[in-house]
């Protein structure tokens, strides 16, 4: 057991895939000497040398095209891209390359990759850094997308993520890197990956959230219990595929779900658990299915992210309107 | 395994040569060169040996205002004042500039109040200003996005009649980005009105020039199959004269150039850098003995055009410049939580009409008390 952040549990995961897999290369601009610019990969290039750690030229669709030569020949790139807002040089090779190459090959073409995203606002960075770009890759077939909520998530979600034979695009709350916890680092994950998460058990209502948002809906049910309501927190963990049996139990039971994300709402992830859970559980339904999201604007500037930002009062007013529904 | 490490491009030009264009050395003597002649009045060098001391005040006071938190972020380009502050001045009316995220320099002279600059750094706007009113576009931070504005920008000014022309700021790091490159080629091809403009500061981050290049990047032109020169980033003169000559020559119709101004980011990447995970400070303190601003005041204090009353005034007048960029910063104001919805789309949309209504009547019930 140890008490780490949630940036160190990833580095922590990182160095054990390193230590157990040789084929694991760490691949990115600044993750070297710097360690990258959160310091998840911290130390690792000191430890397995430049042709394991790899500070790539600055351009993003190379990090990703190179990385798909690399697993085509056996390697297994765990890529870093910077920012969320710097993946779109790279959206060409993840989309039209990465996520069809299994398809196209006929299953003969594994690319175990992994794409590292720090994402997602409330940190006060300029434009460009704060985004949430998450439904772009869960829309598109062939690729996995997963994000971790806190450091025991970390630890195990990106050693699970590397070992796994598609490529994921893993996404890191970066509002959350500096959040301490103890982690139990020895023996086995503690559940799949691809596994939703009873974040806090519940009866009224189901939240339904994922990566930066988990603790805020875990505030807001606090929050709510105090003025005995009892609600569910699901912590979705994978966005694709989504653990539905977990999400739909829940739902099931409660008759009431709020889905919340930072991401703007519109044709977004939030829309998808929405129209699923109209779908499969009409008539268990005691309110209509809410979502608390951004807007859909750009990111803002910083000064006003706090009013863009899903946040416990909002979460509240929903929580609030679909029991009164 | 071969070695991975290319070797090291950096070493190669300190003094003036066939690989660097240098009229004033660090030691404040002027040079001529064959190519690049430049003459100008004492007028016009008390002009430039202020620009090159009001920009780093610029920078000075961004990087303090940082740290005691009025901005969020600040990138610093102290060592690039002569690039910035030659290139600057080389662009006549007419010539449009497509900046980085640091070229504060770049701004001040094109006359753009630096405390514009501040709003997205303050976190107040994403940039905001009027890039046609002062010919400068917006800051561009995802790498190397620009390059290609301004090459498109440059094909209007071709097919619209314009005399100007138009140039892209960058980095040694973008250098490597696949829009850099895309961007050299249509210049090319169609013989764009554009300068390239690298400044070269020996770092992307913490990566070394090394990680991007195996030749000088000034070199990479004639594979595209336009000029490209390099010149000593630290000497105003020289930069203002290799930059007029490339926009004198993108202005008659003989196409794109490549800059390359080989300088030295002395300062951490932003605020939230720290550089000495990554580099010596040996090699800033080498960097100091050139610096851009120093070698000015040695040359015309050597050459007995300037006195000390002269840098005295210039100084005030830094000083006077801090005030006004310090007080301008404590007044710019936060935005309203609404404004988020405006300006999204020059024709408004229904989505956010509706969203706007509901952000609305939300913060409403927080007055009337409705919520916790
Ligand atoms: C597409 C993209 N990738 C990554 C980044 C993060 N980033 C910001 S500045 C920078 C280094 C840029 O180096 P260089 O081009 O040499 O310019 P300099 O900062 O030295 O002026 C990086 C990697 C970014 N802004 N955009
Ligand atoms: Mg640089």
């Amino acid at each position: 057991m140890a008490t780490v952040t949630l940036a160190k549990a990833l580095n922590e995961g990182l160095r054990k895939t390193m230590e157990n897999d040789p084929k694991v290369l760490v691949m990115g601009e600044d993750v070297g000497a710097l360690g990258g610019v959160f310091r998840v990969t911290d130390g690792l290039q000191k430890d397995f040398g430049e042709d394991r750690v790899i500070d790539t030229p600055l351009a993003e669709s190379g990090i990703i095209g190179t990385a798909v030569g690399l697993a085509i020949r056996g390697f297994r790139p765990v890529c870093e891209i910077q920012f969320d807002g710097f993946v779109f040089p790279a959206f060409d090779q993840i989309v039209s390359q990465v996520a069809k190459m299994h398809y196209r090959s006929g299953g003969h073409v594994k690319l175990p990759i992994t794409i590292r995203i720090p994402y997602g606002g409330g940190i006060g960075a300029v434009e460009h850094h704060s985004e949430s770009p998450e439904s772009y890759f869960c829309h598109t077939p062939g690729l996995k997308v997963v994000t971790c909520s806190n450091p025991a998530d970390a630890y195990w979600m990106i050693q699970q993520t590397v070992a796994n034979d598609d490529p994921v695009v893993f996404f890191e709350p970066k509002r959350r890197y500096w959040d301490k916890a103890d982690v139990e680092m020895t023996g086995t994950a503690p559940m799949p990956l691809w596994k939703a998460r009873v974040a806090r058990p519940g009866n009224d209502l189901t939240l339904i959230a994922y990566g930066p948002m988990v603790k805020v809906a875990l505030d807001a049910a606090a929050a709510a219990a105090e003025e005995g309501k009892s609600i569910e927190v699901i912590d979705l963990r994978a966005l694709s595929p989504i653990d539905w049996p977990v999400v739909e139990d829940s739902v099931r039971r409660t008759g009431r779900a709020v889905v919340v994300a930072e991401a703007p709402s519109y044709a977004s992830l939030t829309s998808e658990v929405a129209a699923r859970l109209q779908e499969k559980l009409f008539y268990s339904l005691e309110a209509p299915v809410l979502r608390v999201t951004g807007y859909n604007t750009p990111f803002p500037p910083s000064r006003v992210e706090e009013d863009y930002l899903p946040d416990l009062d909002r979460v509240l007013d929903a929580v609030d309107r679909s029991l009164e529904a | 395994m071969p070695d991975p490490t290319p070797p090291a491009v950096t070493a190669t030009p300190t003094v003036a040569g066939p690989e660097l264009v240098q009229l004033l050395t660090p030691e404040g003597e002027r040079l001529e060169h064959p190519d690049y002649a430049i003459d100008l009045t004492d007028d016009e060098l008390f002009a430039l040996y202020r620009d090159l001391v009001m920009v780093r005040r610029i920078d000075t006071e961004g990087f303090a205002l940082t740290r005691q938190g009025e901005l969020s972020l600040w990138a610093s380009l102290q060592g690039q004042e002569a690039a910035q502050v030659g290139a600057g001045r080389a662009l006549k009316p007419g010539d449009y500039a497509f900046p980085t995220y640091r070229e504060h320099g770049v701004a001040y002279c094109k006359g753009v109040d630096p405390v514009t600059l501040l709003g997205l750094w303050r976190g107040v706007s994403q940039g905001g200003w009027d890039p046609h009113a002062g010919e400068f576009h917006l800051y561009t931070i995802v790498i190397g996005s620009q390059t290609l504005h301004a090459t498109g920008f440059a094909m209007g000014i071709q097919r619209d009649g314009g005399d100007g022309a138009c140039m892209a700021f960058f980095g040694d790091g973008a250098s490597s980005q696949g829009d850099v490159n895309e961007a050299f080629v249509w210049a090319s091809v169609f013989n764009a009105p554009m300068v390239f403009f690298c400044q070269n500061n020996q770092w992307a981050i913490s990566e070394p020039l090394e990680r991007q290049t195996r030749i000088p990047l000034y070199q990479r032109a004639q594979g595209f199959g336009f000029p490209g020169v390099r010149v000593d980033g630290n000497d105003v003169l020289a930069v203002l004269a290799v930059t007029r000559a490339a926009l004198e020559r993108a202005r008659e119709g003989s196409g794109p150039t490549l800059i390359e101004a080989f300088t030295y980011r002395m300062g951490p990447h932003t605020t939230s850098d720290d550089p000495t995970r990554y580099r010596l400070s040996a090699d800033v303190e080498a960097w100091k003995l050139k610096d851009p601003i120093e070698r000015m005041k040695v040359y015309l204090a050597r050459s007995g055009k300037a006195d000390h009353d002269f840098f005295d005034q210039v100084e005030k007048e830094a000083d006077d410049l801090a005030a006004h960029i310090r007080a301008g910063c404590l007044a710019l104001e936060d935005p309203t939580p609404l404004s988020i919805f405006d300006n999204v789309y020059a024709e408004g949309s229904s989505l956010l009409d509706e969203e706007r209504e509901l952000m609305s009547s939300y913060l409403a019930g927080f007055a009337e008390g409705s919520h916790r």
